[in-house]
C-alpha cells in the first residue's frame, strides 16, 4: 500500500507492506536510525516518537496507521543547527551512557516540558516511567530534564507554527522514493 | 596517599581530570550513534533463528523444503548444514562445547535449531514458520537441586561417557582450619539462600552484520561485542578463517553488562550465512530471544554458615554452593576460576578461617552464568556474606552496623591476604562505613523505625559493605580461552601535538572516549579535546581482552598511562636536543619539559612533537616521532569497596516494598572523571533494586522460561528508583599507576544485599528470617505468612 507520512517536516511517499511497523519504516526505509527498537512489547520506550502531537511507541504502531500524519523523531529535535534544551540537558547532566534509550527519553521529555514547563522531579519520573534505561539509574535523566526546564526552548509552539514540523530542516520539502 | 583528592594526578599537572562532559554525547543526543542494527550494506540479507519450543527433546527431523521455496529466502542453515562444515558445535568460554544449531537434541527452550537468510527482516521471520521440526519430547531437568539425583535424565549425553549432570566440584580456603574455628565458636548461624537466575537485558539486544568479501577473503563483522579481539581469535579458531583476514568492529553498543562477552550461535550463523550467500548478512535478536537464550547470570543455590564469639567477633565463614550452569557450561570467566571469584566471599571482614565448596550442574536451561556486572561472581559472594552478617547480628541481638564496624578490616592490615588467598591492595573500610552512616543519619533512622513499629508501620534499614576484586588480571593466573588478560595501548602524537590513543577495551556506555582522553591529557599536559580515542575495531587497535569485570580502568587505564609516560620520556630526549641540554637536566613541570632552574626554557608536547617530526638532528634513543606502544599485565587485581545503606517501607497488607532512600559510599581509588563514576554507580544501584525486588528468570516444570519478555521480566523504572545519595572516599590502589581501581560493577555487586537486608529488617517483627530474591509483593506477603516463595520455579 502507498502511504504518505511527514517526518520531521519532510513528506515521504512510500510503498509499504500493511504490516510494516512504524519503527522499521523509520529506521530501515527512511534510514532515520536515531529511534531504536528495544523490546517488541511497548515496555522499554526506546522507539518513542511523536505521532502528530503525542509520544507513541513506534514498535506498536503500523506505518500504515501513520499515513497522513506527522512524525517527530530525535533527528527533528535540533533546529537550524541549534540543539533543543532537552538535548543540551542530557549532555550537561550526564543523562545518557550507552545512548540507546536516549532518543525516546528526550522525545518524552520535550512533550512533558511543552505541557508542564516546570515539572517536579516526581512528575518527571512519572512521565518517563513507561521507558527503561539500563545504564543511568534515572537520576541524571531527571536532572537533565530539570535542566532543560530551566533553559529556554527553541520555542514550540512558536512563530514557526506547527510544533512538530515548523521551522525544521529540511523545511517541508517533498521527498519521494 | 590515602585521602588524596581525586583531581591530583601523580604528575602534579592538573586540569585533565574532573567532571568533563562526554565526547560521546554529541552523536547520541542527535540520534547519530551507529549501532549494529543501524548498519545497512548494499545487498545485505537478513537472518532469523528458529528456536526450540521445548526444553528437552530429541530432534527426529528438520524439514526445510517449504522455507527454501519461499521466494525471498536465500538460504536455510540447519545443524546438518553446519556439521558438514565442522561448525555444528563451538567451544564455550569454559572448556565446554555448545551447539551452534542443534543436531541431536534440544537442551533448553529457545535453543537454536535453524537459521534462515532472506531478503528482508519480515520474510526471514515468515520462513521460520515454514520449517517443520519433528521433536520427541524428553523429560526436562529443571530443578538444579535435583539435577544430581539418581535416575535424572542426562542433559549432556553428547559428551562421551557422560552419565549424570555433574560439571565440576571446586573449593577454596582451608576446610580443616575452618572446622576448628566453628568447633570453638560460641555462636553458629546457618542459612540457605538462592541468588536467582537473572539477565542483564541491555536495551540493545545482541546482533551482527557479517560481510565476507569473496575476492580478498576478508571477513568484516560488525558485532555487539564487549571483547572484539577475543572474539576475532575465537572466530579464527572456530570458522577456520585466518585471523588476519577477520576484522571485528564493535560500533556503538547499547549496553552490555556482560551480556555481550560470550560468542553466541547467532554470530556463527550470520558468518556462515555470509559465506554461503556471498552477501552481507544481518542478524539481530528480538527481546525474547535475548532473554531466553543469551547468557543469564547468577543462579547460585547457597548454604552459608557463619561462626562468631558471643561478643560479636566473627571467626569463620563456610559456604556450600550449587551452581546451575544450564545446558552448556558457557560461563565467561578466567579459566582457572570455574566459580569465578566467588571465593572472595569473606568480604570485608577480618576472620580467622573460611572454606567454600562449589558444585556445578547442567539443567535444561539457557547457558551462561557470569554475565551481569557481577565481577565474576563477586556479587553472589557479597550477597552471601552480607546476609550472613545480618543474620548473625539478629542472632546476637546486635545492631548490624555495630557488628560490621567491629569486624571490618582495619586500614593498617593492608595489603591484606584473606583466608582464601586474595591479596587486597588498599582500603579504609571504617571510614567509608562511618561516612555512609553519617549521610544516612543512622541513629535517627533507627529511632524512626522504633517509633513506626509501635504504630504498626514497617520500615527497614539495610546495610551492605562490599569489597570487589576487579581488573583481571595477572596473566600468569588469568586467561580466557588461553588468552592472557593483558591489554595493549598504542599512542600516536601527530606533529601538531594532537594525539590518538588506540585501546583494546571497548565502551558500551562507560565513556571511554572521554575518560581515556583525560588520562592521556593528564600525562602529556594536553587538553582532553586534543586526544582522540580509538576503540572497538580490531584492525585499528592493539590486542586485548575487552571490557567486562570492571577491567577497563584498572587494566587499559594503566596501559594508557604507561604508554603516555613512554611518549613523555621520548619527548624528554627530543626536548633535550631542542634546548641543547642534557635530558637529566629536564623536569616535567606544568605540562612541559623545563630546564631545571630556568623556567624560561621549556617545551610542551606540541612543540616537541613538531621537532620530533622535523629536521632536528635526533639524539641516541629516538628514531623519530614520539609514538609508543605498550602491553599492560596487571600485577594484581584492584579492590574497590563501599558501604551502602538502603531504607525501605513495606506495606504488610500488599507486600509492596518502596525504596525510600539509598545511600552509597564508594571508594574506587582515584576518580578520573567523577561525573562518569557517579553515573556508573547510579546504574548499578538501579540494578540492585531490580534484582532484589523485581527481576528473575524462572521456569515452570516443563522448562518454559517465565521471564521471556519485558512484560514478565520486570526491570526497574524511574518510579522504583529513589534519588540516589552518593558519597566517596578515595583510597588509591598502590600498584595502579594512577591509583585508580575501577567502578563499573561496584554498585551492582554491593547493592542487592542492602536492599534485601532492608526488607528483611522491616519484616523482623513478623519473625521473618529470610526470603529469597526477588522480594516481589507476592513473595513478601507470603514471607509474612511464614512461607516465602521458591523464586526460581513456578510451583504448581
Amino acid at each position: 500500500m502507498q502511504i504518505t507520512i511527514t517526518v520531521n517536516g519532510a513528506v515521504y511517499k512510500r510503498e509499504v507492506e500493511p504490516r510494516l511497523l512504524l519503527i522499521h519504516f523509520l529506521r530501515d526505509d527512511l534510514r532515520l536510525t536515531g529511534s531504536h527498537w528495544g523490546c517488541d512489547t511497548s515496555n522499554c520506550g526506546a522507539c518513542v516518537v511523536w505521532l502528530d502531537d503525542i509520544p507513541v511507541k513506534s514498535c506498536t504502531v503500523l506505518a500504515a496507521m501513520a499515513d497522513g500524519h506527522r512524525v517527530l523523531t530525535v533527528e527533528g529535535l535540533e533546529r537550524g543547527g541549534q540543539l533543543d534544551p532537552v538535548q543540551e540537558g542530557f549532555a550537561q547532566c550526564h543523562g545518557l551512557q550507552c545512548g540507546f534509550c536516549t532518543p525516546g527519553m528526550m522525545l518524552t521529555a520535550r512533550w512533558l516540558l511543552d505541557h508542564h514547563p516546570d515539572p517536579s522531579p516526581a512528575e518527571i519520573r512519572e512521565a518517563i516511567s513507561g521507558q527503561i534505561c539500563r545504564c543511568t539509574g534515572y537520576e541524571n535523566i531527571v536532572r537533565s530534564i530539570l535542566w532543560a526546564s530551566q533553559h529556554a526552548s527553541w520555542g514550540q509552539p512558536d512563530a514557526g507554527g506547527d510544533p512538530v514540523n515548523g521551522g525544521g530542516d529540511p523545511g517541508g520539502a517533498e521527498v519521494t522514493a | 596517599m590515602t585521602g588524596a583528592s581525586s583531581a591530583a594526578g601523580p604528575t602534579g599537572a592538573s586540569g585533565a581530570y574532573g567532571p568533563v562532559r562526554r565526547k560521546e554525547d554529541a552523536r547520541f543526543i542527535r540520534g547519530r550513534g551507529l549501532f549494529v542494527d543501524d548498519i545497512q550494506l548494499p545487498g545485505m540479507l537478513h537472518g532469523a533463528i528458529l528456536r526450540s519450543p521445548l526444553a528437552h527433546a530429541r530432534i527426529l527431523s528438520v524439514d526445510i523444503a517449504s522455507a527454501l521455496a519461499h521466494p525471498k529466502v536465500e538460504a536455510v542453515i540447519t545443524g546438518a548444514t553446519l556439521a558438514g562444515r565442522g561448525l555444528a558445535w563451538m567451544p564455550t568460554l569454559s572448556q565446554d562445547v555448545q551447539a551452534v544449531l542443534a543436531t541431536d537434541k534440544v537442551r533448553f527452550q529457545g535453543q537454536e535449531v535453524a537459521f534462515v537468510v532472506a531478503q528482508d527482516r519480515y520474510s526471514a521471520r515468515d520462513a521460520l514458520e515454514l520449517i517443520n521440526v519433528d521433536y520427541e519430547p524428553l523429560p526436562p531437568v529443571i530443578d538444579a537441586e535435583r539435577a544430581l539425583d539418581p535416575g535424572t535424565p542426562v542433559v549432556r549425553d553428547d559428551l562421551p561417557g557422560k552419565t549424570d549432570n555433574h560439571i565440576f566440584d571446586w573449593e577454596a580456603g582451608n576446610e580443616a582450619a575452618t572446622a576448628a574455628v566453628f568447633a570453638r565458636a560460641d555462636v553458629v548461624v546457618t542459612q540457605d539462600m538462592l541468588y536467582p537466575r537473572s539477565h542483564p537485558a541491555p536495551l540493545e539486544t545482541c546482533g551482527m552484520v557479517a560481510d565476507l568479501e569473496v575476492i580478498s577473503g576478508k571477513l568484516t563483522l560488525w558485532s555487539t561485542s564487549q571483547a572484539p579481539h577475543a572474539h576475532r581469535t575465537l572466530y579464527a579458531l572456530v570458522a577456520g578463517v585466518p585471523e588476519h583476514k577477520i576484522r571485528v568492529i564493535s560500533p556503538d553498543v547499547g549496553g552490555g553488562f556482560g551480556n555481550k562477552v560470550p560468542v553466541y550461535p547467532g554470530y556463527i550463523c550470520a558468518i556462515v550465512g555470509s559465506m554461503m550467500t556471498g552477501r552481507p548478512v544481518k542478524w539481530m535478536e528480538d527481546r525474547s530471544e535475548n532473554l531466553m537464550s543469551t547468557s543469564f547470570a547468577r543462579d547460585y543455590h547457597m548454604h552459608g554458615e557463619i561462626a562468631a564469639s558471643r561478643d560479636g567477633r566473627i571467626l569463620g565463614l563456610r559456604a556450600k554452593v550449587l551452581g546451575d550452569h544450564g545446558a552448556f557450561n558457557a560461563t565467561a570467566q578466567p579459566t582457572k576460576f570455574p566459580a569465578g571469584f566467588f571465593h572472595i566471599f569473606t568480604g570485608s571482614y577480618d576472620l580467622q578461617a573460611a572454606h567454600c565448596q562449589v558444585t556445578a550442574v547442567h539443567t535444561n536451561k539457557a547457558p551462561g552464568g557470569v554475565a551481569y556486572a557481577c565481577s565474576f561472581r563477586i556479587t553472589e559472594a557479597v550477597y552471601l556474606v552480607e546476609r550472613m552478617v545480618d543474620l548473625l547480628a539478629r542472632e546476637l541481638a546486635m545492631d548490624p552496623a555495630e557488628l560490621r564496624m567491629k569486624n571490618l578490616l582495619r586500614p593498617e592490615q593492608f595489603p591484606y591476604t584473606g583466608p582464601t588467598g586474595w591479596e587486597y591492595d588498599s582500603g579504609n573500610y571504617p571510614r567509608a562505613l562511618t561516612l555512609a552512616m553519617d549521610m544516612a543519619g543512622y541513629a535517627q533512622l533507627r529511632e524512626e523505625q522504633a517509633r513506626k513499629r509501635e504504630r504498626g508501620e514497617y520500615m527497614g534499614i539495610g546495610l551492605s559493605f562490599f569489597t570487589e576484586g576487579v581488573g583481571a588480571g595477572p596473566r600468569a593466573h588469568m586467561d580466557i580461552l588461553g588468552l592472557g588478560m593483558a591489554d595493549g595501548a598504542d599512542l600516536r602524537v601527530y606533529p601538531t601535538g594532537k594525539a590518538v590513543l588506540a585501546i583494546s577495551v571497548q565502551t558500551q556506555g562507560q565513556g571511554h572516549e572521554t575518560t581515556f582522553a583525560q588520562i592521556v591529557a593528564q600525562e602529556l599536559g594536553l587538553s582532553p579535546d586534543d586526544v582522540e580515542v580509538v576503540h572497538g575495531d580490531t584492525d585499528r587497535t592493539p590486542f586485548g581482552l575487552g571490557t567486562y569485570g570492571s577491567r577497563s580502568t584498572p587494566v587499559s587505564g594503566a596501559a594508557a598511562v604507561i604508554v603516555a609516560r613512554k611518549v613523555r620520556e621520548r619527548a624528554r630526549i627530543v626536548a633535550a636536543a631542542m634546548m641543547e641540554v642534557s635530558a637529566d637536566d629536564l623536569d616535567w613541570t606544568g605540562g612541559a619539559w623545563q630546564v631545571r632552574g630556568d623556567p624560561e626554557q621549556s617545551a610542551n608536547i606540541a612543540q616537541i612533537a613538531m621537532a620530533a617530526h622535523g629536521s632536528l638532528e635526533l639524539p641516541e634513543g629516538v628514531e623519530g616521532h614520539l609514538d609508543a606502544e605498550t602491553v599492560y599485565n596487571p600485577p594484581n587485581l584492584t579492590f574497590p569497596f563501599g558501604a551502602y545503606i538502603c531504607v525501605t517501607d513495606v506495606d504488610p497488607g500488599t507486600g509492596v516494598v518502596k525504596v525510600r532512600r539509598f545511600i552509597a559510599v564508594d571508594d574506587c581509588g582515584v576518580r578520573i572523571n567523577p561525573m562518569i563514576v557517579e553515573g556508573q554507580v547510579h546504574g548499578g544501584l538501579a540494578d540492585g533494586i531490580g534484582m532484589a525486588l523485581m527481576q528473575v528468570i524462572a521456569f515452570d516444570e516443563n522448562g518454559n522460561c517465565l521471564g521471556g519478555s519485558f512484560m514478565d521480566y520486570l526491570l526497574p523504572t524511574a518510579l522504583e528508583c529513589p534519588s540516589w545519595e552518593l558519597g566517596e572516599t578515595v583510597t588509591p590502589s598502590p600498584h595502579h599507576p594512577i591509583g585508580a581501581k575501577g567502578v563499573g560493577e561496584s554498585a551492582t555487586v554491593g547493592s542487592p544485599a542492602a536492599v534485601v537486608n532492608s526488607v528483611l529488617d522491616a519484616l523482623a517483627p513478623f519473625g521473618v528470617r529470610h526470603a529469597d530474591m526477588p522480594l516481589t509483593p507476592a513473595n513478601v506477603w507470603s514471607a509474612i505468612q511464614g512461607r516465602p516463595l521458591r523464586t526460581d520455579l513456578a510451583v504448581s
